[in-house]
């Protein structure tokens, strides 16, 4: 796979896939990558969708941070590639 | 409940909803805007998109993100869709769904690519082909919430033919103070037009634009490489990256 062609789309496609996981918006979410340290929303993540499941790369360096697969019954998340994710939440 | 709109439906399991097609808007020889209703919409933000999903009879079912074209109005959800010619989604909501028909529809969803209508910062907005959709959503709340934030849109596109919501945007260029439009005419440029066809440049994003010293909120949304593109000048122009926010649809597109 040629990781610098344009077939990528962003974090932005992310939002709904998460979002059946959890209660709030994770695009806005920041994170941090075990790589190279780099930290951006989840939003500007490199997603390519071809894999089976979704898999979200550094737009640093490259390195995967995030896969998401959706089975039947199942979803897996992988996030060995983010060292923190932190997530703006409601004061309360 | 402003909260749970602004979170996209707080506490609330994201589940897939019945749309029904309610109404049907030529924009281009390729481009329609689908209006479907959808019961119990939670409202959403300009910039919000929802998922769509198709299943065949046999079963087989696949998922595209849509962007919302206009804001929040009741149960009214409008989508507008490029036709791209080997598409799997986008031939079939171009010319085969019909006033009446169901699909079904997940959102809204994304929090980041959202314009609030209670920020007063200057707003630079860049589109490259059907890219234009959130962009017009902001465009469209703002007036509607009577924001006095300074807009500016550069739309980058292919021909005449191609632009989307083109008189709407030539009566809101006149009427909405404080929008400006200017276009960028990639393939094939209107009779008269001062340049031939070209890409995107520098000067036009720094012309178009606003100076990094009046920290505006950039929104950029098209396919991936223009997307790329035009982050890359609005960087080394020397605007905020976080003031850069940025959707990109891939490699189809205009």
């Amino acid at each position: 796979m040629d990781l610098f062609s344009d077939e990528y789309t962003d974090g932005n496609a992310l939002a709904g896939p998460l979002r059946e996981l959890f209660t709030v918006d994770m695009t806005s979410a920041v994170g941090r990558c075990v790589s190279c340290g780099g930290e951006g929303p989840v939003a500007g993540m490199k997603v390519y969708a071809q894999a089976p499941g979704l898999v979200a790369r550094c737009p640093s360096c490259q390195e995967v941070l995030m896969r998401l697969v959706r089975g039947p019954s199942d979803a897996w998340l992988d996030l060995r590639g983010t060292m923190s994710l932190r997530i703006p939440m409601p004061p309360e | 409940m402003a909260r749970a709109a602004v979170s996209g439906g707080l506490n609330r399991r994201l589940a897939w909803h019945a749309a029904r097609l309610a109404e049907v808007v030529e924009e281009t020889p390729s481009a329609r805007t689908l209006v479907f209703d959808v019961p119990d919409w939670p409202g959403h933000l300009p910039g919000q998109h929802v998922d769509v999903r198709l299943t065949a009879e046999d079963g087989y079912s696949t998922e595209r993100s849509y962007s919302i074209a206009t804001p929040a109005d009741g149960t009214r959800v409008a989508l507008t869709v490029q036709r791209v010619d080997d598409g799997e989604v986008s031939p079939y909501l171009t010319e085969t769904l019909s006033p009446g028909d169901v699909i079904e529809l997940r959102g809204p969803v994304g929090g980041w690519f959202v314009w609030r209508s209670a920020d007063p910062a200057p707003v630079l907005l860049i589109a490259g082909g059907s890219g234009i959709v959130p962009l017009m959503a902001m465009i469209r709340a703002r007036r509607e919430a009577g924001s006095r934030a300074l807009f500016r849109l550069i739309y980058s596109v292919r021909t005449p033919e191609d632009r989307f919501y083109a008189d709407e945007l030539r009566t809101r260029a006149r009427d909405d103070m404080g929008l400006d439009v200017g276009y960028v005419y990639t393939r094939q440029a209107p009779e008269g037009w001062p340049t031939a066809p070209r890409r995107l440049s520098v000067a036009d994003v720094n012309n178009g634009g606003w100076p990094p010293d009046f920290q505006p909120a950039c929104f950029v949304c098209g396919p991936t490489a223009f997307v790329e593109t035009v982050a890359d000048i609005l960087v080394a122009l020397g605007h905020d990256p976080r003031r850069v926010k940025t959707e990109r649809f891939g490699p189809t597109g205009s």
